[in-house]
C-alpha cells in the first residue's frame, strides 16, 4: 500500500524534507517538533499554574512512572517504522518479572544474575515473535496478540495470585535513587543510553536505513539489498529484550513480582510511539519525536492528577490528543489542498503535491 | 507523505494540538481550584483533606466505602474531600496517585491496596513528607502505613455464619459448606474456626461436607446441585464466598428445594436482593463498606489531629460509630460482620 508513494517520491528510503526549504525550516517544521513544542509549552504552562507541580519532585516521579513506557517506546518505534507492531511487550514485562521474583527466591540466584537470565527469556519470547513474523511470514498483528496472551498466561501460571516481594533493600533502593543530588532517577542513566544506541541504530546505522525502507516498501528493500527478514528479526529479539529489562525495573521499584504487573501498557507504549509521531504504516518517525511523546502523556497525567482530575477524564484528553494528532496530517493535507486549488494551479511542483496528499488521504 | 505543504501541516498540528491540550487542562483548572487551594490548607482539623484511592474507581463497592461512607465522615469533620484512583486494578496502578498525593502534600491518604507491596516505597514517601495513611479493606504491608481498618475478623466472620444457620434450620440437622478454591488460605481458616464453633456450641449440628466451586459461578452451581443429591437430609449450606453464595442461591431458587433448604454465607446485597426477595436466603453477612469508609475516615481524622499515633491501646471516637481502640499491628476492627435481610437489603447498593 505504500509502494505508490514511496515510488513516487522517495526513491531513497529515507524521507528527506524537500530542500527548496532552508535547512532549519526542514528540521524544525515536523511532526515530532510540534510534539516537543506542545511538551514545553504544557510543561511551561502546567509550571505556572498547576499547584505544587513545579517541585524536584515531579520531574522525579516522571522519571520513576514512565521510565518503563520509554524504555519500551524506543525499540517500539523501530518495529512500527518496519510496519510491524508488537503487542506482547508487556506480557514480557510480567514475565520477566516473574522470572526474576521465582530464581531470585526460590532459586536463590543473586539479582544481577537473575536479571540476567529474565533477559535471556525476554531474548528467547522475542526470537519466537520475530521467527514467526519474519521467517514464517504471519502478520505481527496476529502473532502478537497470540502471544501477548501466551507470555501474560505464562507469567501468571508460574506464580499464580502470590507475589514474590522479598527481595534485597539494596536493589529495591536503587531502582528508586537519585543520581547524586539532582532530581534525576537512577533509571534514567539505561534510559539515556538505550537511546543514544537507538538512535545511532535507527539514525546512522545502514540497519536504521533499511528499516525505513522495510516500512515504505518492503520488496524494494529486500531488491536493494536489505535482509528484511533478518531486520524485522532483529528488531522483536531487541524489543522483547528491552522489555525484559523494564520487567526487572519495575519489579525492583515496586518490590514485587507479580504475573499481572504492567498488563495493559502496550497500548500506552504504543500510544506514545504514535504520538510521537511515528507512522503506523510504517517507513516514517524519529526518536526525538518518540520521546516527546512519552514525556508529553507523562507531563500531562502528571498535571492533571495534580488539578484531581480523575483517570477517565485524563484517558479521555490523552486518548483525544491521539486522535487528533493522527488526524492532523490527512486534515491538513484536505487543507492544503483546498487552498491550492483555490490559488490556481500554478507551477507543476504544486500540482505534484496535490496528487501525492490527495493519494496520501485516499489510503 | 512528503509533500511540500509541510510548514503549513506542522504549524497547525502544533495549533490544533495545543488548543486542544491547553483547553483541556484549562478547564481542569477553574472546575477544581478550591480543591488545590484546600491543599496547602490543611493544618487544622477542619480543613484537613483525606484523599481516598480504593483499587479502581468505578466500582461499587468502593463507591459504598468511599463515595457514602468516607465522604460523610469527612464532610461532618469540615475537612476536604477526593477520590482518586486507576481505572483497573492493577498491582501498581496507585503508585501514581500516591506519588500526586505526596507532591500535593495532602494531609491523609486512605487506601485500599491493590497489592501488599508494590505501593509500599510511594507510601513510605508519602509518610516521610508527613502524610498520615490508613489503609482499609485490603491491607498493605504493616510498615507501610499508620492504620490499618479491618473490616472484621476471621472469628467473626465463622461465628457470625455459624450464628446464622443455626438459627435457620433451628439448631440441629445436617449442614455442607460450599467453599472457594480448597487452597484458599481466608476461605480455609473461616471453615476451621467454623468446625470448632460447631464443635464447642452446636453439638446437634452435623458438618457432612465440604464441597470447592473453585469461586466459578458454574462449578459452584453444580456443586450446590450434588450437594443436595448426595445429602436428602441436608438442612443448610454456607457458602463464605461470593460468587459460592450467589451460584448456590440460584441453584435452589429453581430447584425443588427451595425454601427447605437454607442457605447462608458472605454475599454482597446487589447480587443476593433477588433471592433475600423471593425467600430463597433468609440472611447472608459481610461487612457493611460504608461504615468502613467512615470508619477509615475518621481513623485518618485521629492521626492528622495527633489524637492518636496508630500504636497498639490509642483510642479515637468515630462520629456516629462510637468509639474505637488501635489493637495489635495498628489495626482497627470495624466490628462484627454485617448481617444483611430482607427488611435492610435495599439500603445497600453494592
Amino acid at each position: 500500500m505504500t509502494s505508490a508513494t514511496a515510488t513516487a517520491e522517495a526513491p531513497v528510503g529515507r524521507t528527506y524534507r524537500p530542500y527548496s526549504q532552508p535547512w532549519w525550516r526542514r528540521v524544525l517544521l515536523t511532526r515530532e517538533f510540534a510534539i516537543i513544542g506542545l511538551l514545553v509549552l504544557v510543561f511551561a504552562w502546567a509550571s505556572a499554574n498547576v499547584a505544587n507541580f513545579n517541585s524536584p519532585l515531579t520531574v522525579y516521579f516522571l522519571g520513576l512512572d514512565n521510565a518503563e513506557i520509554m524504555l519500551i517506546a524506543l525499540p517500539m518505534a523501530l518495529v512500527i517504522i518496519t510496519g510491524e507492531i508488537d503487542l506482547s511487550v508487556a506480557s514480557v514485562v510480567g514475565l520477566s518479572s516473574v522470572m526474576v521474583g521465582l530464581l531470585h527466591q526460590d532459586a536463590g540466584l543473586s539479582i544481577p544474575l537473575a536479571g540476567l537470565i529474565a533477559i535471556l527469556v525476554g531474548v528467547v519470547a522475542g526470537a519466537l515473535n520475530g521467527f514467526l513474523v519474519a521467517y514464517v511470514g504471519l502478520p505481527s498483528l496476529a502473532v502478537t496478540i497470540g502471544t501477548l496472551a501466551l507470555y501474560r498466561g505464562l507469567a501468571v501460571g508460574l506464580l499464580g495470585t502470590t507475589a514474590k516481594t522479598d527481595f534485597p533493600d539494596k536493589w529495591t533502593t536503587l531502582a528508586q535513587e537519585h543520581i547524586g543530588t539532582s532530581r534525576y532517577p537512577v533509571i534514567v542513566i539505561p534510559i539515556l543510553v538505550l537511546l543514544v544506541v537507538f538512535v545511532w541504530v535507527l539514525h546512522f546505522s545502514s540497519f536504521g536505513r533499511g528499516v525505513y525502507e522495510i516500512g515504505l516498501n518492503d520488496e524494494a528493500a529486500h531488491f536493494s539489498g536489505v535482509n528484511v527478514a533478518r531486520t524485522k528479526f532483529v528488531l522483536f529479539i531487541l524489543t522483547a529484550a528491552v522489555s525484559a529489562f523494564a520487567g526487572i525495573y519495575i519489579t525492583l521499584r515496586t518490590g514485587n513480582a507479580r504475573g499481572d504487573n504492567a498488563t495493559g501498557d502496550e497500548l500506552k507504549v504504543i500510544a506514545a510511539v504514535l504520538l510521537g509521531g511515528v507512522s503506523i504504516f510504517g517507513g516514517r518517525g524519529a526518536l526525538h519525536g518518540v520521546v516527546a511523546g512519552v514525556l508529553l502523556i507523562g507531563v500531562i497525567q502528571s498535571a492533571m492528577r495534580l488539578e484531581n482530575q480523575t483517570v477517565n477524564v485524563i484517558n479521555i484528553v490523552i486518548g483525544a490528543l491521539l486522535v487528533l494528532s493522527v488526524m492532523s496530517t490527512s486534515v491538513l493535507a484536505w487543507i492544503s489542498r483546498l487552498s491550492a486549488r483555490r490559488a490556481g494551479l500554478g507551477n507543476l511542483r504544486r500540482r505534484q503535491a496535490v496528487a501525492s496528499s490527495s493519494r496520501t488521504t485516499e489510503r | 507523505m512528503k509533500f511540500s505543504h509541510r510548514r503549513l501541516t506542522a504549524c497547525a498540528a502544533v495549533v490544533a494540538t495545543a488548543t486542544l491540550g491547553l483547553t483541556a487542562c484549562g478547564g481542569s483548572d477553574n472546575g477544581s481550584s478550591n480543591a488545590s487551594s484546600g491543599n496547602g490548607g490543611g493544618g487544622s482539623s477542619s480543613g484537613t483533606t483525606v484523599t481516598f484511592i480504593p483499587k479502581n474507581l468505578g466500582n461499587p463497592y468502593f463507591d459504598a466505602s468511599d463515595k457514602d461512607g468516607g465522604k460523610k465522615a469527612v464532610e461532618e469533620f469540615k475537612g476536604k474531600y477526593q477520590e482518586v484512583g486507576p481505572d483497573t486494578a492493577t498491582p501498581d496502578g496507585q503508585v501514581s496517585f500516591i506519588n500526586t498525593a505526596a507532591q500535593q502534600g495532602v494531609k491523609a491518604l486512605v487506601i485500599s491496596a491493590d497489592d501488599p507491596k508494590a505501593p509500599c516505597s510511594a507510601i513510605k514517601q508519602a509518610m516521610s513528607a508527613g502524610t498520615k495513611v490508613v489503609t482499609f479493606d485490603s491491607d498493605t504491608s504493616a510498615d507501610c502505613r499508620d492504620l490499618f481498618v479491618n473490616q472484621a475478623t476471621a472469628e467473626g466472620i465463622a461465628k457470625t455464619e455459624v450464628d446464622e444457620i443455626a438459627k435457620q434450620i433451628g439448631d440441629t440437622g445436617e449442614i455442607a459448606i460450599l467453599s472457594a478454591a480448597a487452597n484458599a488460605t481466608n476461605q480455609n481458616a473461616w471453615i476451621d474456626l467454623m468446625k470448632k464453633d460447631l464443635a464447642a456450641d452446636h453439638p446437634n449440628i452435623k458438618l457432612v461436607d465440604t464441597v470447592y466451586g473453585n469461586d466459578d459461578d458454574q462449578t459452584s452451581f453444580d456443586k450446590t446441585a450434588a450437594l443436595l443429591q448426595d445429602h436428602p437430609n441436608l438442612k443448610g449450606i454456607i457458602s463464605p464466598t461470593t460468587v459460592g453464595i450467589a451460584a448456590a442461591a440460584r441453584y435452589l431458587d429453581t430447584s425443588s428445594s427451595k425454601g427447605k433448604v437454607a442457605l447462608t454465607g458472605l454475599g454482597t446485597p446487589n447480587q443476593m436482593r433477588k433471592y433475600v426477595k423471593d425467600g430463597t436466603v433468609t440472611s447472608f453477612a459481610l461487612w457493611n463498606p460504608s461504615d468502613l469508609g467512615y470508619l477509615a475516615a475518621y481513623a485518618a481524622k485521629a492521626l492528622v489531629d495527633g489524637d492518636i499515633t496508630g500504636k497498639s491501646g490509642d483510642s479515637f471516637t468515630a462520629g456516629k460509630l462510637g468509639k474505637f481502640t488501635v489493637g495489635d499491628n495498628g489495626t482497627v476492627l470495624l466490628g462484627d460482620p454485617f448481617v444483611f435481610t430482607k427488611d435492610n437489603i435495599d439500603q445497600f447498593n453494592f
